[in-house]
């Protein structure tokens, strides 16, 4: 068994107009280099389920995205994301906009094989009429009528670890794992990139096997990625590269920004993308950042 | 305790934004914005120790994190509550207080933070997303923080889109439990209001020194009620005005209301 594929085997294993589900949350540990594969690829027409950073923002600014499923998308210290704002406000998008908490729970309900999952949330709110959410009653003495939150299935979910091996085990080491693990088992195959590949963890990493986020039934193909969550964090290794985020940001306030940065940065592959926004070291330097 | 000499409005405000906090025992205390947060510092360093308090990333600090640059590793963890166990442990089981500075806020205490103006498929202006606003107001307790007091975010008719629940009774759907919508207190730059009117009406329950009740009703989109007697914002002393300093190392304040006025006594 080895799961390891190449970034092309990846993106060429994915199919226009699937639904999938980007672990990490807002600019936070977000499997960029697999977003950046795909907005390098001809893939279009996809449903994307995520705690939204840049990379909500940068597939809808290649038109890559025809509904968003999201909680937010916010990039921190830059809070409003620019492009997902320009293709909300163009009305270009189909969307449902949900709650933090219903967003994992959807998840839950999905890695669970139930229908949906009862929960408070998202009752008395917009969030619910816009979303044409149904409602469930107790049958029990209470008799509480409750949001029944749908499963959220996903064709496929992309995360970004330290580690992992050629059998799927992987480890991230961060003090936060967010939803990373319900995203992995609520989607039909899941694709991580990891820093640093190895062939067994058991011979390289046991000490840290608590890091093992999601059981490896549930990840189907590993990628090598050194320093692919790039613009985002990856603590303990790096932190997100603000610089980089904020002219980003300031690309989409330009005609023709989105086509420069595109040219300018994502380019032909990551070895390039890497060289272009500063180099590996720096990269690797980058501060952990401080709330 | 003695009266600090000298205090900015701001600082004034931080110190009644405290005051939420006291006595709700052992709850994750959130201040979300540089003036809240050091609202909950300031309440679990004085009057109320037991609150909890992340560091903003993934831990439970019993120091509260000072605001700004700073050593990563200067905050020392007493315990673990990142994003992934947020629902579980803080949200979904009442143990959390937030204040939050929403962008509209309406008579029933219902508030925004997802988009202005247009439609849900084609908002004028996009914003965060509902975030987790649904959750919190349905769940636990929470407050509000608005720097500048005006018909903008206290807006006349509902707000654009329901973020948040809360006492408007044709959204009270029949079966549902409401019973944890627990709105608390709202300090903005011209007094401080509580949801203690008529059928938890937003009434005024301070005014700043030098501010009037019609000046905050002209600020206002909708009708407030007066609590029988208003009293006047206290003076912050010379204690909490060291405190707010040393959770607030770079003057992160100054930048929260605008021109960052100085504070009066009344």
């Amino acid at each position: 068994m080895n799961k390891q594929l190449t970034i092309e085997e990846f993106v060429a294993s994915l199919k226009s107009g699937m639904t999938i589900g980007i672990g990490g949350w807002g600019p936070r540990r977000k499997p960029m280099a697999l977003v950046r594969a795909i907005l390098r690829s001809d893939l279009t027409d996809l449903t994307i389920v995520a705690y939204g950073g840049p990379d909500v923002g940068m597939l809808c600014a290649a038109g890559k995205v025809k509904k968003l499923i999201f909680g937010f998308v916010s990039m921190d210290a830059i809070p409003l994301e620019p492009y997902f704002r320009k293709s909300r406000e163009a009305g270009t998008l189909d969307i449902l906009e949900l709650d933090e908490g219903m967003l994992q729970w959807g998840l839950k309900a999905a890695a669970f094989r139930l229908p949906f999952l009862p929960t408070h949330v998202g009752l008395g709110t917009d969030v619910m009429t816009h979303g044409n959410f149904k409602t469930v009653q107790s049958p029990y003495d209470d008799g509480e009528v409750l949001l029944a939150m749908p499963a959220l299935k996903l064709d496929a979910a992309l995360i970004h670890v330290n580690r992992a091996d050629r059998l799927g085990n992987i480890q991230a080491l961060g003090p936060d794992t967010y939803y990373d693990e319900w995203f992995a088992r609520a989607a039909d195959r899941t694709f991580v990139s990891a820093e640093e590949i190895v062939d067994r963890m058991d011979h390289s990493y046991p000490e840290d096997a608590r890091a093992n986020i999601v059981e490896r039934c549930f990840v189907h193909g590993v990628v090598e990625a050194p320093l692919g969550a790039h613009p985002t964090s990856m603590p303990p290794a790096y932190g997100w590269d603000m610089k980089h985020l904020k002219s980003y940001a300031d690309s989409a306030r330009e005609d023709g920004g989105w086509d420069a940065y595109v040219a300018d940065m994502i380019g032909a592959d990551e070895a390039g993308y890497l060289g272009r926004v500063g180099g590996k070291d720096a990269v690797a330097a980058l501060p952990l950042p401080i709330f | 305790m003695t009266t600090a000499p000298e205090f900015t409005l701001c600082e004034q405000l931080i110190v009644a934004a405290s005051e939420a906090w006291r006595a709700n025992g052992e709850l994750v205390a959130t201040g979300i914005g540089p003036a809240p947060r050091l609202a909950a510092g300031l309440a679990k360093l004085t009057h109320t120790p037991e609150l909890m308090m992340t560091d903003g990333e993934a831990y439970l600090v019993e120091d509260p994190v000072p605001l700004g640059p700073r050593g990563y590793d200067d905050r020392k963890a007493a315990g673990y509550l990142p994003f992934s166990r947020f629902f579980d442990a803080a949200v979904w089981s009442g143990k959390r207080h937030a204040m939050v500075t929403p962008s509209q806020i309406d008579r029933f205490g219902q508030t925004n933070i997802s988009y202005l103006g247009g439609t849900y498929d084609q908002p004028k202006v996009q914003m965060l997303g509902a975030r987790g606003f649904p959750g919190n107001s349905i769940c636990h307790i929470n407050s509000m923080f608005v720097p500048a007091h005006s018909k903008r975010v206290f807006v006349e008719g509902e707000v654009d889109m329901v973020s948040s629940v809360g006492y408007n009774p044709a959204r009270r759907t029949p079966g549902v439990n409401f019973s944890r919508v627990d709105l608390r207190l709202i300090v903005t730059d011209l007094c401080v209001m509580d949801f203690g009117g008529t059928d938890n009406a937003i009434r005024v329950v301070m005014l700043h020194p030098g501010v009037t009740f019609d000046q905050v009703q002209e600020a206002t989109g909708f009708a407030l009620e007066a609590a029988s007697e208003i009293k006047s914002t206290p003076a912050p002393t010379a204690e909490q005005l060291a405190i707010i300093a040393r959770l607030d190392p770079h003057g992160l304040r100054a930048t929260v209301l605008k021109d960052n006025p100085a504070g009066k006594r009344s």
